[in-house]
């Protein structure tokens, strides 16, 4: 019964279709590209044939089967039979026999003036107009650590820190980002300074151009920036940076990380840096080619969402010939470490 | 109905003061909203505010519920602000004192008035510095269930709402006794701290996403299901923004824990206004087995219809009759994304409660909120990744971001995606309540019980987007964030014109025009629901009929006081094209 009541409102939405509540001339057909719709591999059981333009369909391939999920004629409620209620998840539409098809009358300009400057003067208006806009303009301050964390390896215990500020709003901000790592009672072993402008290139993506600065190792170097940052398809965080020193080396660094959500406040977030020197740095150790490159993972307690306290394990492995200075200093290129820590921002 | 003697009454006033002194309330309930009232018809109740002069003080408070004491920004020191109770063709002189030490205001929301008392500051009038009074001034034209609060800043989400009746001016009530229900969220974070962790972590306060213990309970979404949602970088879950998570539900001030209790004499057909008046929550309203019967929206009168449940979006109100038949009758709001709920009672006396329902399981969103059109299938059932090309819906080739669709809105990083196939779903139940197994009401049950005043067909239509990107939290209309001061939508006078609200984002959004009601077009024409808000369902198309009949410029913008102020809002102006504007 259902079926029919609804096949009857389906063709007559085919019938009345240019003058449907539905409003097929909103879109507009001529410049919707249906070779971008693949017909062929459409199932046609998943459309609301109520809404459909039907003269674009191939009404043979109609699939009818899905089509008892729609309840025409749901007007009033008195009707509804409790026991054998229509969850579905919505109504079919009821197609006004009466003419109900707008016009097409041109819309006016806008106007440049303001109704309210003739009530409360144009000076007042326009300073609360600005007062609008602007209170209505996010920029704001962000600080935190995505890492602060004490590292149990073969050696000496170490630390990492990893962390940034920013200052800006949702297009542009000027971004410092500060990470260290060392082992406790020696120098650090590294200590980076970036700051960039991040720009929002798209809705995924950020453009940051900006400095390096490296206070460790020794010597000291500073670099331009050039990255691409943001969030990839299945929520993968990715961060590529291109660098060039002062010296004229230039090197690529890429990250990637996932949080993968196990409980409500339990997470696991996998991550993967590799580092790339397009030359031989041999005063800072680093060798052409694929330089080094980190998995690590992470386990954390989000005891609020900006805090979180972690642990985890860490690779670290040096490559190719900054493998090969790492052996001349002593050094084992490969390390695992053990490590706890505490996330949080503010 | 009377109330009993006036000497139980102050008694009982006296007591529940009591209470709220003991709860550590700094901001007082006002007599209507306080628990254990006896509802309105009472004569002269004590802060109802009446009468042709009117005088608000909007100041700080600190407001505590439900064990949490915040600061919030109240009227006459209350929580909710007073009621304001007039009369259909009568005029009233409101005059609004600031004490803030920053600009406030104050809008009547739904009442049809001159736009410059519209209370918009900005917009409609330069606002309320500190220190200052404006005395707004206009005459009632209708009558109904609204209510008023602040445009400045985010001050509405810290407290700053009240309600408004307006009876109607031949006195007619079908009704014994009435109660006005006052919905809300509080959070003793400032809501300026929420958006700036909105903007860090689009999913701050959302706790209930899909997670991999869920997986292997079997709970939600499949494997397949849940890689094609993170290949796109949508969020099935992602239903509200601000969440119970830092919310406490309020009915007319008071948590389930304060119980509000409302009070009836059995037998006695019961009113109750019910006004949405969240800053970002949307409540699925019921009282547990007992049936309501819709007799008003959005203050004006609908052909009576019984349903169990109805969905409340931000700044609607309803009016709904019911008929107790218990002792005691639950009052059940519950957030939308079933992150906390909020109970109040109508009982024959106080001190009895019913049973508090479970909060029900959250629901999921579908290819349908994402403006896929799938005919409300679950993609579940159907969708076979391992097998792409064998007759399941190729969503690679739909694209979820084809400026084609779409060519009014302005691309760039704040428009993650545009619904490629919006369908109207006015007629659908709103989200989560699909399932419900009883009754819930759709708009396009809602017919109004005067004849639409205005018959014509619409002359032209005008299509806006509701654009956002929810992961960056930026949200905007055809992509113009309203601080890049984009200009303003126009009409004629008295031009009518068909409006199509498109919904390019997961969540709905309830869009309010200020200044007039609208006709929703669904069904025949003639007795369509007139509105002055809309909820816009995720993915889809809304439509309305307007007769611009108000000259002025007027705030047109979603009312998740988050989403305004982000962006998704524009002026709206009415000029008279044949004479002076």
């Amino acid at each position: 019964m259902r079926l029919i009541a609804t096949l009857a409102s389906a063709s007559l939405a085919a019938i009345a279709a240019p003058a449907t509540a539905q409003d097929h001339s909103t879109m507009d057909h001529g410049e919707m590209d249906h070779s971008q719709m693949d017909h062929g591999e459409m199932d046609h059981s998943t459309m609301d044939h109520g809404e459909m333009d039907h003269s674009t369909m191939d009404h043979g391939a109609l699939d009818l089967s899905a089509m008892d999920r729609t309840n025409p004629a749901d007007e009033t409620v008195e009707s509804v039979d409790h026991g054998a209620m229509d969850h579905s998840m919505h109504h079919g539409m009821e197609m006004p026999t009466v003419p109900d098809q707008p016009g097409d009358a041109p819309a006016p300009l806008p106007p440049t003036d303001h109704a309210a400057d003739a009530i409360f003067g144009a000076d007042v208006m326009a300073a609360s107009r600005d007062h609008l806009y602007s209170d209505m303009e996010f920029t704001r301050l962000f600080i935190g650590f995505d890492l602060l964390e004490y590292r149990v390896a073969d050696g000496p215990d170490g630390y990492v820190v990893e962390g940034s500020a920013w200052y800006g709003g949702d297009i542009d901000r000027a971004v410092l980002t500060w990470s260290g790592e060392g082992e406790f009672g020696e120098a650090p072993e590294t200590a980076e300074l970036q700051a960039y402008w991040r720009h929002a290139l798209n809705p995924w993506f950020n453009l940051q151009l900006g400095a390096r600065h490296d206070i460790r190792p020794d010597p000291e170097r500073t670099y331009a920036l050039i990255g691409i940052e943001g969030l990839a398809p299945y929520w993968i965080e990715a961060d590529a940076q291109a660098f060039v020193s002062d010296k004229g080396d230039v090197h690529l660094r890429g990250k990637a990380m996932h949080d993968m959500r196990i409980t409500q406040r339990l997470v696991f977030e996998p991550e993967v840096e590799v580092d790339v020197a397009l030359q031989d740095v041999p005063e800072l150790g680093i060798g052409a080619g694929l330089d080094s490159f980190e998995l690590s993972g992470r386990l954390r307690y989000e005891i609020e969402r900006n805090f979180a306290p972690y642990v985890g394990v860490s690779w670290e492995r040096k490559v190719g010939g900054s493998a090969d200075f790492a052996r001349e200093e002593g050094e084992n290129p490969s390390r695992v470490t053990l490590l706890a820590g505490l996330r949080f921002w503010f | 109905m009377t109330c009993p003697d006036s000497l139980s009454r102050r008694r009982f006033i006296a007591g529940s003061g009591a209470l709220a002194a003991a709860l550590g309330s700094g901001a007082l309930f006002p007599a209507w909203a306080r628990n254990g009232t006896h509802g309105m018809t009472a004569t002269n109740m004590p802060e109802v505010l009446s009468g042709e002069d009117i005088a608000l003080t909007i100041g700080n408070s600190r407001f505590s519920t439900a064990g949490r004491t915040g600061h919030a920004i109240t009227v006459n020191g209350t929580l909710p602000a007073p009621l304001i109770r007039l009369r259909e063709g009568q005029n009233v002189r409101l005059a609004v004192t600031n004490t803030l030490d920053e600009q406030s205001s104050i809008h009547w929301h739904g009442l049809l008035l001159p736009f410059d008392m519209d209370g918009v500051p900005g917009v409609s009038f330069p606002g309320i510095d500190a220190g200052e009074t404006f005395v707004y001034d206009f005459p009632l034209i209708q009558s109904g269930t609204y209510w008023y609060h602040s445009h400045s800043g985010m001050q509405e989400a810290m407290g700053l709402y009240g309600p408004i009746v307006v009876d109607p001016a031949d006195g007619a009530r079908d009704y014994d006794r009435e109660h006005v229900l006052v919905l809300s969220d509080f959070s003793t974070m400032h809501p300026h701290e929420q958006l700036r962790r909105l903007k860090v972590m689009g999913g701050y306060f959302n706790q209930q996403r899909q997670t991999i213990a869920g997986l292997l309970a079997g709970e939600g979404q499949d494997l397949a299901e849940r890689l094609e949602w993170a290949q796109m970088r949508m969020d099935p879950t992602d239903i509200s923004d601000v969440t119970g998570d830092t919310y406490t539900y309020l009915v007319n001030g008071h948590s389930s824990m304060e119980n509000w209790t409302g009070i009836f004499r059995p037998g006695e057909r019961v009113k109750l206004r019910i006004i949405n008046a969240s800053s970002m929550t949307n409540f699925n309203f019921r009282l547990p087995d007992l049936p309501m019967t819709v007799v008003a929206a959005d203050g004006l009168a609908v052909k009576p219809v019984e349903t169990d449940e109805l969905q409340i979006a931000i700044a609607e109100t309803y009016d709904v009759v019911v008929t107790p038949r218990e002792e005691a009758h639950g009052i059940i709001a519950e957030a939308i994304d079933r992150s906390g709920q909020v109970r109040g009672t109508l009982a024959t006396r106080v001190g009895l409660a019913a049973p508090i329902p479970e909060i029900r399981k959250r629901p999921l969103l579908t290819m349908r909120d994402m403006g896929m059109d799938m005919s409300g299938m679950d993609m579940g059932d159907t969708l076979d990744l391992s097998q792409p090309d064998s007759g399941a819906m190729d969503h690679s080739s739909m694209s979820m971001r084809d400026p084609s669709v779409a060519p009014e809105v302005k691309m760039g990083p704040g428009v993650a995606s545009l619904s490629p196939m919006p369908v109207d779903r006015l007629g659908d139940i709103p989200t989560g309540l699909e399932d419900v197994g009883h009754r819930v009401l759709t708009y396009a049950q809602l017919r109004s019980a005067e004849p639409n005043p205005d018959p014509r067909v619409p002359s032209r239509e005008v299509d806006l987007h509701l654009t956002a990107n929810m992961e960056r939290y930026m949200w905007s209309i055809n992509g113009e964030d309203f601080s890049n001061s984009p200009p303003p939508i126009p009409f004629r006078l008295n031009e009518r014109v068909r409006v199509n609200l498109i919904n390019d984002t997961m969540m709905p959004h309830p869009i309010h025009l200020h200044g007039h009601f609208f006709e929703l077009v669904s069904g025949e024409p003639g007795d369509r629901v007139l509105k002055h808000t809309v909820n816009v369902l995720p993915g889809g198309k809304a439509s309305f009929d307007l007769t611009a009949d108000a000259v002025g410029d007027w705030a047109f913008h979603c009312h998740m006081l988050l989403h305004m102020h982000s962006g998704m809002m524009r002026v709206v102006t009415v000029r008279d094209e044949g004479g002076d504007g």
